[in-house]
């Protein structure tokens, strides 16, 4: 990856423009457009979606100085969120779009993790990996046993659908969803760029969950969503502690925007839809101005030289291709891993060592699992299980 | 070069596992070796959502008849509240109706008049009913000494059940077939809506809302008609048959 991050100084945010017009365009393809190009669009969203709350959060907690600055690239940040978001068509159900997300989760992750350079954080990355995937698994069968859909029209046939880390033993005490922190001052860029990656995208899933499992009247639906943005809710919280918390406020905003060149600039190499990767390419243009607008702020306020973070160039972007066989390793390798405290653990030892997130599990699964129910015997299957006659009319069906 | 939609239907339809034969082969075998993690079948989403069934709460229930007062009303007040529901579901109905027809409109009018397909004339006829029909239930309801305004149990469901049909005429990719196709559901119901107030005043009594009410009727049942004969041309004629 060839961006000069230094030389490179994007569009200045005065010429950082919109009108609403501009923000609504014509949306992209649910049918026609290639899977990965909605898991560009769920990511960027995300990312966007969290350079907002970041922006919000350390406004309200920073004294006067960075106010404004903070609110004029706020307010782009947020209309880049809008444009990258409305690109989902009206046509994708909240339920499509979920499979969409857990698909982000699972292919994205799994090119961090493989890229990782950093053993532990890989590790966890694998770890969170193993439970998005039993997600989409999840989803799946409520797509199917509800709606009566195929949820691989929307991953087209890139990631599994099979169960992976059950999501029913996915609860886990605050105790167990720490990790250890990267050290700001050792960590390669790209672990830094990684960890705030991740931990954005998820963060927005959690938030997507928590808005729209209310919106389904069936109630295993309900259920399940209640469940797994509660998982979600443990990812950010394994995700964000996984960032020195001895950063500046400065250092964690430059570092997020850095985060995002690196992902647009990522996502323009990758577009196959023309009008997206324009889009891509407009907006990493857009970031490398806010990126030296806060490299500016970073030497003036904190005295400090960017270069003493970030690196000339930006490292190989996402690679965003089927993983299907990494994944399939990690799940025959660690599908039963469990967590204790910042470490790992087979889950023979997990009583032992993990006493309060089995007490917390127990707790929350005393009256039924939805994860469960939902996929009761479920078997993915090309077209939904009804192929198979999996219905409550499956008796006295013909051919 | 600015890319174009039409650019972009070349691609095709990603979807299904023929587009990449050898991805869809690894997911079959994946997903039928593995084993799932609990046993049963749908059939336990049943059991489950069936406990909620058994809690009982409703929807909503009508003005000044809360739904578990219900039993202690009389006759003639369960008859008038069943009543009022139908009407104000056939009201919210109608109010959407009208807005369907404008955006059927706003869609021939920029597609232009297509042959076979409705001319932009045939649709303001039939909007321009629709908006009649709305005003009829709202001066029933009044009549009735009811408030047009509120939105009952079966105007809000059938509003639920409609929400597709809005986003399909309101979608600025749809074409004027898939909008045809959609109306059509719409006019089923309304038929059958009609249909069912007509007994309804009927049997309660209102004898000259039920003969006002089978104009309305008359007027739906040509607008079915319509809208299932030019969804059917536009169709055959798209296919070249």
């Amino acid at each position: 990856m060839t961006l000069d991050i230094f030389r490179e100084k994007g569009t200045p945010l005065d010429k950082q423009l919109f009108t609403w017009r501009e923000l609504v365009q014509a949306p992209t393809s649910k049918l026609d457009d290639d899977a990965f190009t909605r898991v560009r669009i769920i990511l960027m969203n995300g990312l966007e979606s969290d350079a907002v709350r970041f922006s919000h959060a350390t406004a309200r907690m920073m004294n006067g100085d960075l106010r404004l600055p903070l609110a004029k690239i706020r307010r782009v940040e947020h209309h880049q969120q809008t444009m990258v978001n409305w690109l989902l068509p009206a046509d994708l159900s909240p339920l499509e779009t979920t499979i969409g997300f857990e698909q982000v989760a699972i292919e994205v992750t799994a090119s961090v993790a493989l890229r990782e350079p950093d053993s532990y954080l890989a590790q966890v990355y694998r770890f969170g990996l193993l439970e998005d995937f039993d997600h989409l698994y999840r989803f799946s069968a409520l797509m199917d046993r509800v709606m009566g859909a195929d949820a691989n029209n929307i991953i087209q046939n890139y990631t599994d659908i099979m169960p992976g880390r059950p999501t029913m033993v996915e609860h886990r005490a605050p105790e167990d969803d720490l990790r250890e922190h990267y050290v700001s001052a050792t960590a390669d860029p790209l672990t830094k760029l990684h960890a705030v990656t991740i931990m954005a995208s998820e963060n927005q899933t959690h938030d997507y969950y928590m808005t729209i499992g209310p919106m389904f009247a069936d109630p295993i639906a309900r259920q399940l969503y209640a469940e797994i943005a509660s998982i979600e809710e443990q990812h950010v919280t394994q995700y964000e502690s996984m960032i020195d918390p001895n950063e500046s406020p400065l250092e964690k905003w430059l570092l997020h925007e850095a985060m995002e060149v690196y992902n647009y600039y990522g996502c323009m190499e990758y577009e196959t839809n023309p009008r997206v990767k324009e889009i891509w390419t407009r907006f990493c243009d857009y970031e490398l101005g806010h990126l030296h607008m806060v490299m500016d702020l970073f030497k003036e306020i904190d005295g400090r030289d960017p270069a003493e973070l970030l690196p000339q160039t930006l490292p190989e972007p996402i690679d965003y291709q089927s993983h299907r066989q990494f994944v399939r390793e990690t799940l025959t390798n660690e599908v039963d891993l469990r967590a204790s405290g910042t470490q790992f653990t087979h889950k023979d030892e997990e009583a032992d060592r993990s006493p309060l997130s089995i007490a917390y599990r127990e707790q929350m699964n005393s009256e039924g699992s939805p994860s469960e129910i939902v996929a009761a015997g479920y078997q993915w299957t090309p077209g939904t299980e009804l192929v198979e006659k999996k219905s409550a009319f499956a008796k006295g069906a013909s051919a | 070069m600015k890319s174009t939609g039409a650019q972009q239907a070349m691609v095709g339809n990603r979807t299904g596992i023929q587009t990449s034969p050898e991805m869809a082969e690894e997911l079959i075998e994946g997903a039928s070796n593995a084993t799932p993690s609990s046993e049963g079948g749908p059939e336990e989403i049943a059991e489950y959502r069936g406990e909620y069934i058994a809690e009982g709460f409703p929807i909503g229930s009508m003005p000044m008849m809360p739904a578990s007062e219900e039993g202690e009303a009389d006759e003639e007040e369960v008859g008038m509240a069943v009543f009022l529901d139908k009407l104000g579901e056939r009201l919210a109905f109608e109010r959407m109706g009208t807005r369907l027809y404008e955006a059927l409109l706003n869609k021939c009018e920029m597609l232009g008049e297509m042959t076979p397909g409705p001319t932009l004339e045939q649709i303001e006829h039939i909007g321009r009913e629709e908006l009649e029909h709305f005003l009829l239930v709202n001066n029933a309801i009044t009549e009735l000494g009811g408030d047009p305004t509120v939105q009952t149990p079966c105007a809000d469901m059938a509003g639920v059940a409609s929400l597709g049909i809005m986003q399909v005429l309101t979608d600025p990719r749809s074409s004027m077939a898939q909008c045809l196709q959609a109306m059509l559901m719409a006019e089923l119901t309304d038929n059958d809506g009609w249909q069912l107030l007509i007994k309804l005043a009927d049997n309660l009594g209102h004898d000259e809302m039920k003969v006002e009410f089978e104009t309305a009727l008359a007027h739906e049942e040509e607008h079915l008609l319509n809208v299932r004969a030019w969804l059917s041309e536009c169709v055959l004629d798209s296919a070249q048959v």
